[in-house]
């Protein structure tokens, strides 16, 4: 939407990952890994847990250190960027991780308004308004702005996480599990709330999941890793041709199965 | 910052008196980061008497959802200061769809206001806090107590691992620590008096001095407030963090009593370290006032071993040894219990940690006050 994210319209894509090496500590995590994220798509990570999805997003948010490979955000190369560096590109992504990492010592208006404290210098009021809009975007009921982390049950936890990410307006946004430990109802909430955010604001939205009702209702693309490898990458549809027997067992597990016919009955 | 990603704008005004329309013009990228300059000025525009009003958005360059609150602000303000007709024009159908998004969400949109509680509500709610914290502090008290009575019917029952892991992190590992200060306490007394006896020519009294403080009052004491700092602000801060993690509540589940495992064992082995540190302060103190006697007051070791003996009587010994199992229960049990007081937050463990800390002191120098007034009573 910003002239920013119109110039990398031109250029192709977000998120370029090249022949990425990742290890933690002696286990290697991703073996000549490679993908690329296009502007204002749902991109998803997909696969067992332990083969590195989240791995792969600590790398490309700059927590995690890369052995070797490229990494390219908005076509800048985040691999060896100092934090000074690395500043203005963290100020065009947002993360809501998998367990909120809600500051708990704070509400969450302050939780949100802090981001904004930081990195703008519009009033305290415009901020207050910003951020009780912020929440009433997630879907929180307004009262929950004065209330602390601890208070929220997790669905609401998510949402205020995703209020924080949200926060600057990014336009690109990380998302970790949005969905895991939802309850249905709140779960297709999350659901629709990622639809909207890349419809009306225009995002770029990567994220890690397993809810396979998720994937069908948003991802416009999904990789399937395995053992720090891309199996492939494509539409759910695509995918769901593949031949691979984990990609298979994957999409025609029991699970799989009913996830599929649903999205289909909707279609 | 480039011109490019500021937000602007331009107002057109009526000529008459009271403007009885408004244009304002904007341009530039209405963001969250461009908005900042034009947010005091729109305020202000926002407060004219206008009676229509146009917002010409057809040059904004982008927009986000600060941008959009801001339009949509500026246009509520306008209608509620009694414009007939606000309007925006021009605007880029995809921020329209935006701009009507943020109106669909502005109403349910307040900003939070924190509670305020007056002076008397909050004196109110300390000493309600206070009093629940008393009678919780007395139900871990008994509860600790009949746990312990419970292990003493069934031995089997008590937990030794965690008491040998506890002598190691709690006894063995402050030996360093506590030899040090008490060693420095010593040669600070010894040098302390030297000064004094040295007038009276009573050089040899430096051994009474040290040995009696050291041995009485100071080494227990010592003993007591590195451990309470050392490891009653450790254990507050694990058991804290177990509370807040649900790792109390697994253990229940299971059918392993909190108590049994944390706490019991905790007690067990301070009762056993804590003594037993005391001794190697008693011994390291003196050494250090042995040190500094000989440097000083030229007090040869032999002489300063064969006065202590006749200065310092074995009940001298037994009464500072006797006072480090009390401690050790006070602070074992405060720290366990302010751990067990963690709820919710991070912040919430560090308050505990503290709050342990400054209460098992406080008792501890209590206690010690209290024995001091026993052993008068029982002279000696």
């Amino acid at each position: 939407m910003s002239t920013a994210n119109r110039n990398q319209q031109q250029s192709g894509s977000v998120i370029d990952i090249r022949h990425l090496h990742t290890r933690y500590g002696k286990a290697v995590v991703h073996e000549d890994a490679s993908l690329s994220v296009r502007p204002g798509e749902i991109f998803s990570l997909v696969g067992a847990s332990g083969c590195g999805k989240s791995t792969l997003l600590r790398a490309v948010i700059m927590l995690l250190q890369p052995v070797s490979g490229s990494i390219k955000v908005f076509g800048q190369e985040v691999v060896g960027l100092s934090d000074e560096e690395a500043l203005p590109l963290r100020r065009r992504y947002g993360v809501m991780f998998e367990r909120g990492a809600l500051f708990s010592s704070l509400t969450v208006a302050e939780n949100v308004s802090m981001v904004l404290r930081e990195h703008t210098q519009l009033s305290q009021a415009l901020i207050d308004e910003v951020v009780a809009l912020k929440i009433a975007l997630t879907g929180l009921p307004a009262d929950a702005g004065a209330k602390y982390p601890n208070e929220l049950s997790g669905g609401m936890r998510k949402r205020a996480s995703l209020a924080r990410a949200i926060a600057l307006d990014p336009e690109l946004l990380f998302l970790d599990e949005p969905t895991a430990g939802l309850d249905p109802l709140s779960a297709s909430g999350i659901d629709e709330l990622v639809k909207s955010l890349r419809d009306v604001l225009g995002l770029t939205i990567m994220m890690v999941t397993h809810d396979l009702d998720l994937l069908w209702r948003t991802a416009d693309r999904v990789a399937v890793l395995d053992k720090g490898q891309i199996l492939g990458t494509g539409s759910m549809t695509e995918l769901s041709k593949m031949d691979h027997p984990l990609v298979r067992e994957y999409f025609y597990g029991p699970r799989g199965r009913a996830a599929r016919e649903q999205a289909w009955k909707r279609k | 910052m480039t011109a490019r990603q500021v937000a602007r704008f331009e107002i057109e005004t009526g000529t008459a008196a009271v403007p009885a329309s408004v244009n304002i013009r904007c341009t530039g990228a209405w963001t969250v980061q461009g908005i900042a300059p034009v947010e005091q000025p729109l305020t202000a525009v926002a407060q004219t008497d206008a009676v229509d009003c146009v917002i010409d958005a057809s040059a904004i360059s982008a927009l986000d959802t600060a941008g959009a609150w801001l339009l949509h602000r500026t246009v509520r303000t306008l209608e509620q200061r009694g414009a007939r007709t606000v309007r925006i024009i021009g605007l880029r159908p995809e921020f329209n769809t935006l701009l009507q998004l943020i109106t669909a969400h502005a109403a349910t949109a307040e900003p939070a206001v924190l509670p305020k509680v007056s002076l008397l509500a909050g004196i109110g709610a300390q000493t309600w806090y206070s009093l629940i914290h008393l009678t919780g502090m007395l139900a871990f008290i008994g509860e600790s107590a009949i746990v312990f009575l419970r292990s003493l019917l069934h031995p089997r029952r008590i937990r030794w691992l965690p008491i040998l892991h506890n002598l190691q992190t709690a006894g063995f590992e402050a030996l360093p620590i506590t030899g040090l200060l008490s060693f420095l306490m010593g040669v600070v007394i010894a040098y302390q008096g030297a000064d004094q006896l040295q007038q009276f020519g009573a050089n040899i009294f430096v051994v009474d001095l040290v040995g009696l403080a050291m041995l009485r009052e100071l080494s227990p004491l010592l003993t007591a407030i590195i451990v309470a700092g050392r490891s009653g602000s450790a254990w507050a801060a694990q058991i804290g963090t177990m509370k807040i993690g649900e790792e109390i509540d697994a253990l229940r589940t299971i059918g392993v009593g909190p108590q049994e495992l944390l706490v019991q064992p905790k007690i067990l082995a301070l009762i056993i370290a804590l003594p037993l540190l005391t001794v190697f302060a008693d011994i390291t103190g003196v050494i250090g006032g042995m040190v500094m006697a000989s440097n000083m007051l030229d007090i040869s070791f032999q002489l300063f071993i064969d006065r202590l003996e006749v200065a310092v009587s074995l009940s001298s010994f037994l009464t500072g040894v006797s006072k480090a199992p009390v401690f050790a229960v006070i602070i074992a049990l405060v720290g366990c219990f302010q751990g067990f007081q963690a709820s919710g937050s991070a912040d919430s463990v560090g308050r505990q940690t503290t709050v342990s800390v400054v209460h098992s002191i406080f008792l501890v120098i209590v206690a010690d006050a209290l024995f001091s007034i026993v052993f008068n009573w029982l002279e000696l």
